[in-house]
């Protein structure tokens, strides 16, 4: 599994002003809805199941980083985005720490193997330092799928 | 004084879907709690229980067997309590997981 097939290039948000845990995930879904990444229809739906799992425990998982995500039926793949924002936001992380990088996550109910694989492959890629950094430096969506695919071939 | 004694033992992921991130922040938090190393061993990989991205690593599906290896003064009480997690199934009751989980 590639971060650069699931992740959804059009809704790729390198500027992101929100503050919130709940304005980062709005943002990120409306851009993923945006792009057609997730039907519009859907929208509020995965807002509000995304922030329904976020009461749970917060998927700020430290190191500046958030998997904000859901199982959600009416998706046919798995489909992610990622929001970068240079100010922080406050999202009530393990550490206490304010994020930086954002992937969100939308899966189908009968696919838990994806989800755990896609968890998986964000997360070893986020233990290295350089994808982190080059990450948050990145100024446009062009530059994450470049560095996304770098990743994906272990050029980092 | 003695060498800090070294305790590990097998477990089951028994969860639906898996070990996913709301499990495996159980786990981190509760290793944290100890003074103890806890190295989570699944196949030929081994990580740093202590660690979420470590842990998100392993992807660890329903069916995976993994090894607890604790290392310290408090290493016997660290294992119970992780164990305890396993064998709890993270509170999660009925066979299917709750949908907004994950």
């Amino acid at each position: 599994m590639k971060l650069s097939e699931f992740v959804v290039r059009d809704s790729i948000l390198t500027d992101l002003q929100a503050q919130t845990k709940d304005e980062a995930i709005r943002a990120m879904v409306e851009s993923l809805a945006r792009s057609g990444g997730i039907q519009d229809s859907e929208r509020e739906g995965i807002i509000a199941a995304i922030l329904k799992r976020e009461e749970l425990g917060s998927t700020g998982i430290g190191r500046g980083v958030a998997v904000p995500h859901t199982k959600h039926p009416s998706a046919d793949r798995l489909v992610a985005t990622i929001a970068i924002s240079k100010g922080g936001v406050e999202f009530a992380s393990l550490d206490g720490e304010a994020v930086h990088i954002l992937f969100l996550l939308v899966s189908p109910h009968e696919r838990p193997g994806d989800h755990l694989r896609a968890l998986e492959n964000i997360s070893r890629h986020l233990r290295n330092d350089n994808f982190c950094s080059f990450l948050r430096q990145a100024k446009s969506a062009e530059s994450v799928i470049e560095l996304l695919e770098e990743a994906d071939s272990n050029q980092l | 004084m003695n060498p800090p004694s070294s305790l590990s033992c097998d477990v089951v992921v028994m969860l639906e879907h898996g070990l996913h991130l709301s499990p495996a922040a159980q786990i981190v938090k509760t290793a944290q709690a100890y003074r103890s190393s806890l190295i989570i061993q699944k196949g030929d990989r081994r990580i740093d229980g202590k660690s979420m991205l470590d842990l998100m690593t392993l992807a660890a599906e329903r069916g995976s067997k993994l090894r607890l290896e604790a290392q310290g003064e408090d290493a016997e009480q660290a294992l119970k309590a992780i164990v305890a997690l396993f064998e709890g199934n993270f509170g999660h009751v009925s066979p299917s997981d709750n949908q907004a989980s994950g």
